[in-house]
């Protein structure tokens, strides 16, 4: 490890946690924007490329994501505040780990959605995924439905998870946020021993 | 154009005479595809035509005499998603209000042996006409005949997806096409 002592001392999570959530995090909103932009475009070569730009981006954040669930299971992370309360902890560990189940559930949505419309993943034009359903045009609408209700439920609760993190910096004024943003620490008074 | 649209009843009848003179040439559109693979983004997409009619003369004694036409309705294509088929019937793609039919008429059939043969012909896309070979695999089964065959066509050969979709970047230039032409046998002599 680093001989720089401060981040030992802190309550932080590991830089590749943080890494790791901060790059999934901008990767899934810029995704998810993606999506939202292109599925209403009229066909066209741009139409085309947005769609796989899109697909490559979800297999790439799937991967990202199973690098992190395995940190995540190798590594502890660092303890919440003591003096939060038994519903909130709660709370928060259910919303992380829908939060988990939605990053895999997601990706794979869409990657069913894709076969079952008779268009392959080929990752970054090159890899091509396989196909694991035939195509069917009914299965592939209601996939889409799956893919699209999975995706504003993760945006719900990433606005639940960003609410809760900001509540506990400015409200609770505590250590909650600066575990996972370590340059914020300073300025939280409860920090400084 | 009657004499092959009949083709139901006369294969009946075939199959009742002799077999001497074996003359594959009642198109069996049930039996038969045109399917073909477009690469988007070097992703294979599989699409089909549902609509197509051949006249054609095959004596299997007799190959290089062979004769072969072939229409399709360029309208009755399944490009893999409705959004591509309602943009494939407009003027960049296959432009199909003015040019509603693909076709093609075979000037020679060179037996290559083994069954195997090099049909070349004029292929008219569009308004614009040009000479295609393409390797045939005959397979007799019973009464019919199957001429089985892949080609590649090249899209901007005859202005396929002009315009914005001309760049190969997107929608590549091959087009790998796969047929398979189904007709049964009726008496040579006529």
């Amino acid at each position: 490890m680093s001989p720089n002592a401060a981040s030992g001392s802190r309550n932080s999570y590991s830089h590749v946690a943080i890494g790791l959530h901060w790059l999934i995090a901008f990767a899934l909103v810029a995704t998810f924007a993606l999506g939202l932009y292109m599925h209403e475009l009229p066909l066209s070569p741009q139409k085309l490329k947005l769609y796989s730009w899109h697909k490559w981006a979800g297999v790439t954040i799937f991967l990202f994501v199973v690098l992190r669930l395995g940190w995540r299971l190798a590594h502890r992370p660092p303890a919440l505040p003591a003096a939060m309360p038994a519903w909130q902890r709660m709370a928060a560990e259910a919303t992380h780990v829908l939060l988990y189940l939605l990053m895999i559930a997601v990706p794979l949505s869409g990657w069913l959605m894709s076969s079952a419309k008779g268009f392959q993943t080929v990752w970054f034009g090159l890899l091509p995924l396989p196909d694991l359903l035939d195509k069917n045009k009914e299965l592939g609408d209601l996939l889409k439905e799956v893919h699209e209700a999975l995706n504003f439920g993760m945006a719900g609760l990433v606005l639940a998870h960003l609410g809760a993190a900001l509540k506990h910096h400015v409200i609770d004024r505590d250590d909650v946020l600066s575990r996972m943003l370590p340059f914020l620490a300073k300025t939280v008074p409860g920090e400084l021993k | 154009m009657k004499h092959w649209q009949h083709c139901l009843a006369l294969g009946v009848l075939a199959a009742t005479l002799p077999a001497h003179a074996i003359e594959f040439s009642q198109f069996q559109p049930a039996k038969s595809s045109l399917t073909f693979v477009s690469k988007q983004m070097n992703v294979p997409v599989e699409g089909k035509f549902n609509s197509f009619r051949s006249k054609l003369a095959f004596d299997p004694a007799k190959p290089a005499a062979a004769k072969a036409e072939f229409e399709i309705d360029l309208a009755s294509i399944d490009a893999g998603s409705q959004d591509a088929n309602d943009e494939v019937a407009g003027k960049a793609w296959f432009n199909t209000k003015a040019f509603p039919v693909a076709k093609f008429v075979s000037t020679s059939v060179k037996p290559l042996g083994n069954n195997r043969f090099e049909v070349a012909g004029k292929m008219t896309i569009k308004g614009k006409t040009l000479d295609l070979t393409a390797p045939v695999t005959l397979r007799q089964e019973g009464n019919s005949a199957a001429f089985e065959g892949s080609l590649v066509l090249k899209r901007a050969d005859y202005a396929i997806g002009d315009g914005v979709w001309a760049d190969f970047g997107t929608v590549a230039n091959e087009i790998q096409i796969k047929f398979r032409l189904v007709a049964s046998a009726s008496p040579a002599a006529k």
